[in-house]
Formats: C-alpha cells, sequence, structure tokens
C-alpha cells in the first residue's frame, strides 16, 4: 500500500534521488554531535511559531482600541486560546535561545570556515530577523510593559547617527509611539518578518543540506569514522529532541504563563522595572553602563554604533577568522567567543538582578 | 522475537502518536469553534423580543463590563442609557409613576433623556443607541461624534 | 602615590565644575521661569470698568477703590454702579458736588437699614423682572424668619445681614464658582462668624460646627472631593431662613436626600416613640455635624452599637439588633471574599467579567440591606441580606469554578504529555531498533 503511493508519487515527481541524497548523506557521530541538533530545535520552534501564530491570528484584532481587549479576550473567552498565546510566548523565547546555542556552537566548532562562509552570514541574519519578530512581538498586546519597552527601545534607535531619527520615525510610524506604531510593529511581525525568514530560512537549509554536516578538526583527523545516516537515524533523533521540547514548551506554558499585564496608557508614568525582552537585556545593560559622554560623542551613539560595529564583525568572522598553525595550544577564537559569552550572560544576570 | 519486538514498538509508537495527534489536535479544533460571545468589543447587546418588553417598564441588561438600563416609553419609544449613576456608584431605575430615571441611594434624578435634573449627580447618563431589528432590541455603545 | 593624588584632584577639579554647571543651570531655569511670568502677565485691573462713571475713575486714581472690590460684581456687570446703593451723582467731575447730599449721596448704609437697601430691589419681582423673570423675591421676608433676622430685628448689631454672606462688593451669584456662596464656599462663609469664639461668646451656641462638619461623611464629600452634590451648611439649615432644623423637620431634612431611609424610618413605631419623646430621628443614632459614615457595628449589641443605648438585653429590640448585625456582617464578610476570588481569577488571567457583575449585584443589595435596617425589621432585612448572601456565594462559586478550570488545564497537559513522553520512549527504542538492524545488516 504504502509503496504503491510511493510509487505513484515517484512516477510522477521522481523523488528518488532526494531520498537517496538524503539516505546517503551521512552525519559525523563525536563527543560534540550534540550541537547537530540546536538549529533542528530551532527549526522546529520555528514551525510552532508559524502554527500558533496563524491560530492567534484568527482572534487578534489590532488596533489601540482592541489590541488589549482581543487577547484578553483570547486568554479568557476562546477554547484553549490561553494556551496557544502561551506557547506562542514561550516558543519564541526558547526559539532565540536555540539560535543563539546554536550560532555559538557553530562557532567554537568553526563551522563557518570555508566553504560555509554564506550558511553562517543568513544564520547571523536569521538571527537578526527573529530578535526582530520577539521585539515586534511583544508590543502586539498593548499592555503597559510592552507600550514602555517599545518606546524604550526603538528611542535606542534614534541614537544612530544621521539617519537614526529617520530610522526612529519609520519604526514607530511618527513621533512617537502610538497605535500607529501598534499598526507598523503588526505588520512586521506577521508579514513581513515571516516572509524573510521563510527566505533566508530556505537559503540556509539548502546551503546546509548541499554541503553536509561539518566535521570537526579532531573529527577529520580521526582513523575509524562514526557516522550515522540521515535518514532516518538522524531525522528520528531529531524528532525525539523536539518531542522533549514540546513537552518542557507545554510545561512552561501551563505553569509559567505570561501575564497579560495592564493596558497600555500613553498617558500614565512610566511603571518601576520596564524591562526589554531578555535577549536584548546584555544590551540595555551595557548602554546603561557606558557614560553620558565618551570623549566628545554622547555615551548612547557610541553604544549603538558599538554593538553595530560588532555585529558586523561578527556577522563577517569567517573572513577575519584568526587561524592557528596545527598544534597550538592557545586558540584566540575560543577566547573571543567565551569572553562574548560569558559577557552577554554576566550582564544579562545583572540586568535582572539591579 | 525480534518481529514481535519490532511490531510491540510499532504499536506503542502508532498508538501514542494517534494519542499526541488527538491531544493537539483536540484544542486545535476546540479554539476555532467561535466561543459563545462571537466578538472582542461589545459594541451591542440584544435585549431580546420587543413584543416581550411591555410600554412603560425597563431592564438592566449587560454590556461588556458595564450595566445599562433600557426603558420603553409611554409613547412606546425605547431608551437606553449607562445605569451606573454619575453620583456614586448605585444602579439606578426607572419610575414607573414618575416617568423619571432615579437613583435611590441620594434621591438623585435624571429625565428620560439621561439629563440630571435633581439631586447630587454631577453629570448626565451617557446614552446608548436603541434599533429594532425584525422586533428584536438591539442595544448598541454610542457613536464617537 | 602621586598618581592618586593627582586623581583626586582632577575629581575634585570635575566635581566642582558639575556643580558649577547646575547652579547655572538653576539660575537659567528660574530666569526662565520668570519669563513666562512676564509674558503671561497679570491684566491690568478694572480695565473692564466703565470709563465714563466718575465714582470709578477718580476712586481708581485715588486707590481708594472698596475692600474686596471685584470688577465681576453682578451689579457692576448689570449697570448697577455705585451709585446705585450709595447715592451721588456719578456724571459730575467734581468730587464735593457729585458726592453731595443733595444730589442724593448716602456714603456707607447704616448696618441696620442693609436688608431693606438690598430690599429695595430685590423684594420687588417689578424690578427684578427685567434683570431675571425667573429670580425670587422673598428673600429679605425670609431673612426675617431666620434666627438672623429675629436677633436683627431685636437690634442685636453682630449677627449676619445680606452682605455678611454675599459680600458688598464682590457680589456673584451662587452658581459662579468665584462667589462666596458658590456650594463649596458656604461652609468657609457660615465659618468665618460661626468657628470664631469670641465674636460667638455672647450666644451660647457651639462653635465647633465647621471642625466637625469638616470632617464628616459630607464635608469630605464637599470640601476634599469638591463633589458639589453633597450638602453644605444651608442644604440643612436653608439659605435666608436659616434656622436649625427642628424635630418635625430634621427627618426629612435628612430624607430629602436619603430617601429610602427616611421612608423605612417614619413607618417604625421607633419614629412614632421618638416623636413623642421629642427625640430627633436620625440625630439620636448619626449624630448631626460630625455625622460619619455609617458601619455596620452601629446596630446590634456589641460596644460600638447605639441601640445598646436605649434597648436592655433580652428585650425584643436587644434580638433585633443582634440579628440584623450578625446578618450584615455575614453578608460583608461574603462579599469581601467574593472580591479575593475575584482579584485571584483576575491575577492568574482568567475570565472575571461574569464575577464582577455578581459582586456589583451584590453591593448592590448591601447597600440596601443596610437601607433597610432603618425598618429596624429583621425580616425585611434578611430578605435584601439573603439575594446578597446569594450574589456573593454565587460570585465565590464562580471563581472557584475559574480556578478549578485553571488546575484542569494542568490535568490536561498531565495527558498530553502521557502521549508525547510514551511517544518520545517508543521513538527512542524504534530508533535502537533501526540502528541494530542496520549494524546487523553490515555485518
Amino acid at each position: 500500500m504504502n509503496s504503491k503511493l510511493f510509487n505513484w508519487i515517484d512516477e510522477r515527481f521522481n523523488i528518488s534521488p532526494l531520498i537517496d541524497f538524503m539516505k546517503h548523506k551521512e552525519v559525523p557521530v563525536h563527543k560534540h554531535s550534540i550541537w547537530y541538533y540546536m538549529g533542528g530545535v530551532t527549526l522546529f520552534l520555528f514551525i510552532v511559531q508559524v502554527l500558533t501564530g496563524i491560530l492567534l491570528l484568527l482572534y487578534y484584532q489590532p488596533g489601540v482600541d482592541s489590541a488589549y481587549e482581543s487577547v484578553r479576550f483570547l486568554m479568557t473567552k476562546v477554547n484553549f486560546g490561553w494556551l496557544f498565546r502561551q506557547i506562542h510566548g514561550w516558543a519564541a523565547n526558547m526559539m532565540i535561545f536555540f539560535i543563539f546555542l546554536h550560532m555559538f556552537s557553530v562557532f567554537f566548532t568553526r563551522a563557518y570556515q570555508k566553504p560555509r562562509e554564506l550558511t553562517w552570514i543568513t544564520g547571523m541574519f536569521l538571527m537578526f530577523v527573529a530578535m526582530g519578530a520577539g521585539f515586534s512581538g511583544y508590543l502586539l498586546p498593548w499592555n503597559e510593559l510592552a507600550f514602555f519597552a517599545t518606546k524604550v527601545g526603538t528611542d535606542i534607535t534614534g541614537a544612530v547617527p544621521v539617519v537614526g531619527n529617520m530610522m526612529k520615525v519609520l519604526l514607530r510610524g511618527g513621533e512617537d509611539v502610538t497605535g500607529a506604531t501598534l499598526s507598523r510593529f503588526y505588520a512586521f511581525h506577521v508579514a513581513l518578518i515571516p516572509a524573510i525568514m521563510t527566505l533566508l530560512l530556505g537559503l540556509h537549509l539548502t546551503f546546509v543540506q548541499r554541503q553536509g554536516m561539518h566535521e570537526p578538526d579532531h573529527f577529520k583527523k580521526a582513523l575509524k569514522k562514526k557516522v550515522i545516516p540521515f535518514f532516518p537515524n538522524f531525522i528520528l533523533r531529531d524528532a525525539l529532541l523536539w518531542l522533549i521540547v514540546i513537552n518542557i514548551l507545554l510545561y512552561l506554558a501551563v505553569f509559567f504563563p505570561w501575564e497579560l499585564g495592564l493596558k497600555a496608557d500613553a498617558f500614565a508614568p512610566a511603571p518601576d522595572g520596564i524591562k526589554p525582552e531578555w535577549y536584548f537585556m546584555f544590551m540595555f545593560q551595557t548602554l546603561k553602563y557606558i557614560p553620558a559622554h565618551v570623549w566628545f560623542i554622547e555615551g548612547e551613539v557610541l553604544g549603538v554604533l558599538g554593538f553595530g560595529l560588532i555585529a558586523l564583525i561578527w556577522v563577517l568572522v569567517p573572513f577575519w577568522e584568526i587561524k592557528i598553525k596545527p598544534g597550538t595550544k592557545f586558540r584566540p577564537m575560543n577566547v573571543i567567543g567565551a569572553i562574548g559569552v560569558i559577557y552577554i550572560i554576566v550582564l544579562t544576570v545583572v540586568g535582572y538582578m539591579v | 522475537m525480534g518481529i514481535s519486538r519490532k511490531k510491540f514498538i510499532d504499536y506503542i509508537l502508532g498508538g501514542s502518536l494517534l494519542g499526541w495527534l488527538g491531544s493537539t489536535l483536540y484544542p486545535v479544533l476546540a479554539y476555532l469553534k467561535p466561543p459563545k460571545v462571537p466578538e472582542v468589543n461589545v459594541n451591542s447587546v440584544n435585549a431580546g423580543m420587543l413584543t416581550d418588553f411591555s410600554i412603560n417598564s425597563s431592564k438592566i441588561l449587560k454590556f461588556g463590563r458595564i450595566p445599562v438600563i433600557l426603558i420603553r416609553k409611554d409613547s412606546g419609544e425605547l431608551r437606553a442609557f449607562e445605569a451606573t449613576c454619575t453620583h456614586l456608584d448605585c444602579i439606578v431605575q426607572y419610575k414607573r409613576d414618575e416617568k423619571q430615571i432615579y437613583c435611590a441611594c441620594h434621591n438623585g434624578r435624571y429625565d428620560l433623556h439621561g439629563l440630571n435634573i435633581s439631586g447630587p449627580p454631577p453629570r448626565p447618563l451617557v446614552q446608548f443607541d436603541v434599533n429594532v431589528i425584525r422586533d428584536e432590541i438591539v442595544v448598541s455603545k454610542p457613536k464617537p461624534v | 602615590m602621586n598618581e592618586k593624588y593627582l586623581n583626586n584632584t582632577s575629581v575634585l577639579i570635575s566635581s566642582i565644575f558639575t556643580l558649577l554647571l547646575l547652579v547655572s543651570f538653576g539660575f537659567a531655569e528660574e530666569a526662565m521661569d520668570s519669563d513666562k511670568q512676564d509674558s503671561t502677565g497679570v491684566t491690568n485691573e478694572f480695565s473692564n470698568l466703565p470709563k465714563d462713571d466718575t465714582c470709578i475713575s477718580c476712586h481708581i486714581e485715588e486707590e481708594e477703590m472698596p475692600e474686596g472690590f471685584n470688577e465681576n460684581d453682578i451689579h457692576m456687570q448689570a449697570g448697577l454702579s455705585c451709585v446705585g446703593c450709595h447715592g451721588g451723582d456719578n456724571t459730575i467731575d467734581d468730587e464735593d458736588e457729585a458726592m453731595d447730599e443733595e444730589n442724593g449721596f448716602v456714603g456707607v448704609p447704616d448696618r441696620e437699614e442693609i436688608p431693606a437697601l438690598c430690599g429695595k430691589c430685590h423684594s420687588s419681582i417689578e424690578f427684578m423682572r427685567d434683570y431675571q423673570p425667573r429670580i425670587a423675591t422673598d428673600q429679605v421676608e425670609q431673612y426675617y424668619t431666620s434666627i438672623h433676622g429675629e436677633k436683627f430685628k431685636q437690634g442685636d448689631e453682630n449677627v449676619a445681614t445680606c452682605i455678611s454672606c454675599h459680600s458688598s462688593h464682590g457680589i456673584m451669584p451662587a452658581t459662579d464658582p468665584r462667589s462666596t456662596v458658590y456650594a463649596l464656599s458656604v461652609p468657609g462663609t457660615c465659618k468665618s462668624c460661626h468657628s470664631d469664639k469670641d465674636y460667638m461668646a455672647d450666644y451660647n451656641i457651639p462653635t465647633d460646627q465647621y471642625e466637625k462638619y469638616a470632617a464628616s461623611v459630607h464635608g469630605e464629600a464637599l470640601l476634599d472631593r469638591e463633589d458639589t452634590g453633597a450638602p453644605a451648611c444651608n442644604d440643612c439649615h436653608g439659605n435666608h431662613g436659616t434656622t436649625p432644623p427642628g424635630v418635625a423637620s430634621l427627618a426629612h431634612v435628612c430624607g430629602s436626600c436619603h430617601v429610602q431611609n427616611e421612608e423605612y424610618f417614619s413607618q417604625t413605631q421607633m419614629a412614632k416613640e421618638f416623636a413623642e419623646d421629642e427625640m430627633h430621628a436620625c440625630l439620636e443614632c448619626h449624630g448631626n455635624h460630625a455625622v460619619a459614615k455609617p458601619t455596620d457595628d452601629m446596630v446590634g449589641i456589641g460596644e460600638d452599637a447605639i441601640c445598646m443605648e436605649c434597648h436592655d438585653v433580652d428585650e425584643d429590640g436587644y434580638f433585633a439588633a443582634d440579628s440584623i448585625h450578625i446578618m450584615l456582617t455575614q453578608i460583608t464578610a461574603a462579599y469581601d471574599s467574593a472580591l479575593s476570588k475575584l482579584e485571584e481569577v483576575k491575577i492568574i488571567g482568567m475570565d472575571d467579567v461574569e464575577i464582577g457583575f455578581l459582586l456589583q449585584d451584590a453591593h448592590q443589595d448591601i447597600i440596601h440591606s443596610r437601607t433597610l435596617v432603618h425598618t429596624f425589621d429583621p425580616q425585611r432585612v434578611k430578605e435584601k441580606a439573603d439575594v446578597a448572601l446569594k450574589n456573593s456565594r454565587d460570585a465565590i462559586k464562580l471563581g472557584i469554578k475559574e480556578l478549578d478550570d485553571y488546575d484542569t488545564r494542568r490535568m490536561g497537559l498531565g495527558v498530553a504529555t502521557l502521549f508525547i513522553t510514551v511517544l518520545a520512549i517508543a521513538l527512542f527504542f524504534k530508533i535502537r531498533y533501526i540502528e541494530e538492524e542496520q549494524e546487523k545488516n553490515k555485518l
């Protein structure tokens, strides 16, 4: 029965080579194999986001007078509305978390090296866009915290020299955060960003499939290479991990629900403890520590430019990587990566403690 | 032995897969089913049939979180107002004999346009729109001017 | 060492610099403030007054305008200038001639002439009609019936006349917020004499009414919340015919706002007995000027219960008071616990609209139950209290249902998690099986 159906399709679309390709594609097995799964989990969470996002769209109504009310309605009146909102919220955070893991694992295993430069670059842009998705989605329930976090967040954009103010106005759809901003963020969040992400993701996955899995140095040198087929072995392991992730996701959604908060009021004083989403925290916290003026540059401008520069340098890692002679113990790239990781962790923790 | 182990695993796998699909699809289908109140912002509320609502009487409706008083005048005309007295937070009532809206808490009175005419109320009652569609009374939020 | 010293100096210099900067900034701000004041500027005083009125032009020039003069005075606005009350001729430039008795000049009117002077116009509807057709013209007549008026007739020179409350040169209608007799200003106006111990010394009446009133539920509403619907002195004592309400009228005075309370009370046996004993209806329990927000403990058999001041243990009244108090405590307790349920439901993001509605109803029912206390009939209180209790309890039930639903979510999670976990385990074994087979095939 199965084979009949398969033959029917195969006859018409010739998919056997594709299956063969996947069957023959091999995934190395070694002590760092676990990192091969991070991208897959991210992909899975992206799919969860698309599906729950579509469900949320059925009831969400953008607009100053309806956004908060419709989310409240969704949470209280719609069957399982709370579940899909909580999953969407948690999966978003987990996706960004796994993107970070994926990115740093690639960085430390130096998987970005030739010939995978473009895979790295598309991945980096996927990360930026995903953070944009998080930032724009945060505002959509139009609650107090999101409103003020967006105000602060978009304000920082204004610090970029020359084009900053224009960017800020473009983002906000005006001088201030208003209903116009909500409409824009809605458009970004449900149309623009998913489209860009799908495109980038398509490229990213095509690259990975064409080039196969990266083999770390120690594995390349090994005499007996242990590998498993991509299909079905690796795919099934991926599926196993995804199931575990679903369980974690459900657990978080039910036991640690996101609050709805109070409706945003543009004229209310800013509430205490406005915090950005955690993945922006280290940047937010850094800006706090930069003095108001450094030399002749404004502190905020310096911070924004600094992060812009670091992001650019990070994107271009495959092209300036400090190469080492074989056998050298000291690995400068690992030090750079470690500094980055420690910096992010410390400032994030500090940001939540203070 | 090998075959039975394979089958055993496959049965468990298939069974739990079905269970999982069920526990995923059920919430999704339940979610797609429109809730009892199909809209977020209550912009209008059905107040029953006109024929069931006698002349010179009133009733209190729930309009989202707001109580609304619906009055049928002697002339048969329908009027609706927010039912919370503008003085303190008592609910007003329609006085059938006096043809006035009355708040028992501090003797506040409003005329049948919702205007505060005596007693402590400082402001008129907010008026709601009333329409009759195929004998059914529909009260709706006043359109912003 | 040297470096440290250098550091300290630089810190010092920079802090001095910062200080200077701050100070200069402060000055700049101050300068800006004063600029603002100049630009908005106070308009030239008396600019709206008639220029051809010699009384006014001369008195402005001599800087001898009367105390408390306000150009918005209603008489001034209506064209009744100084001569309207003081006589004289305001067209003559010469000072002596303009203020000559031959030209009708009277100067400052004598105190004993004031009611008559005002009444000259205000008691005549023929005259007043031209200005305000529906105005009352019985103020002077009423005034003579008041305590003020009676004493005035007896030659008391201290009691209030028209100008004591309305002022002389800044008279405005009672609806004008600038007026001395505007609702919010009335207590202050009365207070200016009635709270003055020396001034009131000869009259043998208390002088703490304002103090008490200001702290009362009415005073708090009027003076603190500026609720012009709340009663000021005149709402109970009357305006021109001001007098303390007597036994007969007191219930009606309170009842003009607290309609149902009066209605219920007046039908009771207690009302009859109060009247026979010449006891003031509402006042006996609630007091007068100091009337506080009533508490549920005022009724009952406890320490704060007023009932016990007259009723003895084991009387019918004793049992009635006790059972009413128990009911009131019950409904407020139920209401409060429903409120806290509502709060709980809100916080976890469950549906609270229906609970809110039930509590709105319960709140109304509690108000009504408390009003029914004035029937002193436990049965009638119970009827309403039962409704209140039911609404609160329904709200609690609904709250519990919402909280339960919240927990059922976890149950649902359990089912889903179970399937997923079994699926994961089965998948794990499937993978192992597949890989074992692959190994076998290789060999």
